[in-house]
């Protein structure tokens, strides 16, 4: 088990290492390091300090936070299928931001952007989860994502389409697929809060989603407060999605993937994934985020079109794996 | 620099013009078209500057915008469209000039509806201006305002074009972080007053984006932004960015007003204008 927190830990820091040392600028490794650290005031050190470092601590964070409430949500649904970017929280939280930019709240105080995010991902969580139902099935679940992520998604787009802001429009490919690209350490200290705030409470629920495996029955016999946990789980899950959203766009599928393939690893118990899901979800986006600027430099690519490439075919995957099971 | 540093391009551009207007449906040139509806910003103001009175029927909706366009005044004596080939048809014209970047899907129904369609090219260069102040002259057959419009041009131009010692670094940094390179009509106005493009220099041609990692390495004399529009965009943010920020303190920088920019007409030469002065209090030239 310590080999595999190892493991994906060194591949944080190598992930994290390389997300600094990749960029258009094309200067070299050690100088830009040196810059990073020193700090001599100059250009570099402002490419360095504003533009590359807020970007790989922001892919840090939001695929630690992706990966970890996908991982608690499938743990607390006991579906492989629960994802905050399927289930419409990220699509939620993009149209609380984006009511928060477009009727100018966000800038009259500087958490009212996070705030909006994480009250549209609030409301996304608690209606689908109330929809589903502790014990619904896939299809319920996957019905009532589909009509919030859709309902979200028209909202956003009619709300950039009415801006008087000629380029807002074009942006709903951002608020959809979400991109890292030029953030800077204001966003990072806006959604860090929350972030932790969030992977707080994720975090201590482990003990109650390994008691849920027996059962629902079996976990309150066991001492699990589900209520508690259930609402632990929403909030958490709202505030580490939102605040992520907020600042980077809703990136799909992370939640996903990371789960599914890391569930063998850790002999499918949900506390253990919690945190080995976390750090896997790191791996995820900072991965995306270098191969976007690797693969077509000049053109902010964004992230949610490299998850969704990776994504998608193990979502059909699992429908595959589904049929095989009910026969 | 008089020419546009790809012959090769404008002459294409001139050749397609040319057969384009020889086959068109029904363009009689023989005699003046008496009721012509624009559908382009650009080919509006040229339209405005070169018709007879009560030539021209109708100009877009974003030819009385004054962020847009440079005749905002002007443009609000005419009957306004949006672009759509119903209203326009309504109209009844004898002539509609439109520009490459219309709809396509309208300009085929208007020409499938038997109404004769001109279409302009953007101007990418100087050069090109003056092509389509002939072209529009023309296409309305007002041959003769259109040669004095450009006596008028040329005369000012050349006296804008005064060989300077010194050429400031200059980098234009727009929304999205798209910059402009010599191919292309912002790079030549800047270009002609004075300036040396850092876009360029970095390797960076019309219509790509600059990184911002790029742009704050450039280190230029002078940054030359968009004005930002009503109501808040991702893509006008960047502009904000602690890092532009940064990189803007302790340097000059021009607001740029889009509407003397963003069409080939001779309201470019204000553009030109405005950007020399700016030069000359760089280099501390005598006005």
């Amino acid at each position: 088990m310590t080999r595999l927190a190892g493991g994906l830990s060194l591949g944080v820091v190598l992930l994290a290492v390389a997300s600094l040392l990749v960029g258009p600028a094309g200067i070299g490794p050690g100088e830009s390091l040196s810059a990073l650290i020193r700090g001599d005031g100059g250009p570099l050190t402002l490419v360095m300090r504003e533009i590359r470092m807020p970007r790989a601590l922001l892919a840090i964070m939001i695929g630690a936070s992706l990966g970890l409430a996908g991982a608690a949500m499938q743990g607390y649904l006991r579906n492989p299928l629960a994802e905050p970017g399927l289930i419409g929280v990220s699509g939620s939280a993009a149209l609380g931001a984006v009511l928060a930019i477009h009727t100018g709240l966000a800038a009259s105080f500087a958490l009212a952007l996070p705030l909006a995010a994480l009250t549209g991902a609030l409301g996304a969580v608690a209606l689908v989860m109330a929809l589903a139902g502790p014990r619904g099935t896939s299809l319920t679940l996957i019905l009532a994502g589909i009509a919030v992520s859709a309902l979200a998604a028209a909202f956003t787009s009619l709300v950039l389409n009415l801006s008087p802001n000629p380029f807002a429009a074009n942006e709903i490919v951002f608020w959809m697929m979400g991109s890292l690209a030029d953030r800077s350490m204001l966003h990072v200290w806006l959604a860090l809060p929350f972030m932790l705030l969030g992977a707080f409470l994720l975090a201590r629920l482990g003990r109650g989603l390994d008691a849920l495996t027996l059962g629902e029955d079996a976990a309150q016999a066991m001492g699990i407060d589900l209520p508690r946990l259930r609402l632990m789980l929403i909030v958490g899950t709202a505030c580490v999605v939102g605040s992520g959203t907020a600042v980077a766009g809703a990136i799909g599928f992370v939640g996903l993937v990371v789960p599914h393939i890391l569930r063998p690893f850790v002999g499918a118990q949900p506390s253990r994934l919690l945190w080995a899901s976390a750090l896997g979800g790191a791996i995820m986006v900072l991965a995306a985020d270098v191969a976007v600027r690797e693969i077509l430099p000049a053109r902010d690519l964004k992230l949610g079109v490299l998850t969704a490439l990776v994504g998608a075919p193990l979502f059909l995957h699992l429908i595959l794996k589904l049929r095989q099971e009910r026969i | 620099m008089s020419v546009s540093q790809h012959p090769f391009e404008v002459m294409l551009c001139r050749l397609l013009l040319s057969l384009g207007l020889a086959i068109g449906p029904g363009v009689a040139f023989s005699e003046a078209p008496g009721r012509v509806v624009s559908m382009n910003l650009c080919t509006d103001q040229l339209a405005m500057m070169l018709a007879a009175p009560g030539q021209l029927h109708s100009v877009t909706y974003l030819a009385i915008d004054p962020r847009a366009s440079a005749m905002a005044e002007e443009a609000e004596a005419y009957q306004i469209n949006r672009g759509l080939a119903e209203e326009i048809y309504l109209m009844q014209p004898d002539l509609v000039i439109a520009g490459a970047f219309s709809t396509q899907a309208t300009v085929a129904m208007l020409k499938r509806l038997g109404i004769p369609v001109v279409v302009f090219d953007p101007a990418q260069s100087l050069e090109d201006v003056r092509d389509r102040v002939m072209q529009m002259g023309d296409v309305l057959d007002r041959q003769a305002a259109a040669r004095a419009l450009l006596d008028e041009f040329d005369a000012r131009l050349n006296a804008l074009r005064a060989e300077v010692a010194e050429r400031p670094r200059a980098v234009l940094y727009y929304a999205n972080g798209y910059t402009s390179g010599d191919q292309s009509l912002a790079g030549q106005i800047l270009a002609v007053a004075g300036f040396s493009n850092v876009a360029v220099e970095a390797g960076f041609n019309a219509g790509d984006t600059l990184p911002m990692e790029v742009l704050v390495m450039t280190d230029p004399d002078l940054a030359i932004t968009s004005r930002p529009y009503p109501g808040a965009s991702r893509a006008e943010a960047i502009l904000d960015h602690p890092a532009v920020t940064a990189f803007r303190a302790g340097r000059r920088s021009a607001g740029m007003t889009d509407r003397d920019w963003v069409c080939g007409t001779p309201y470019v030469l204000r553009a030109i204008e405005a950007l020399s002065t700016v030069r000359d209090d760089l280099t501390g030239a005598p006005q």
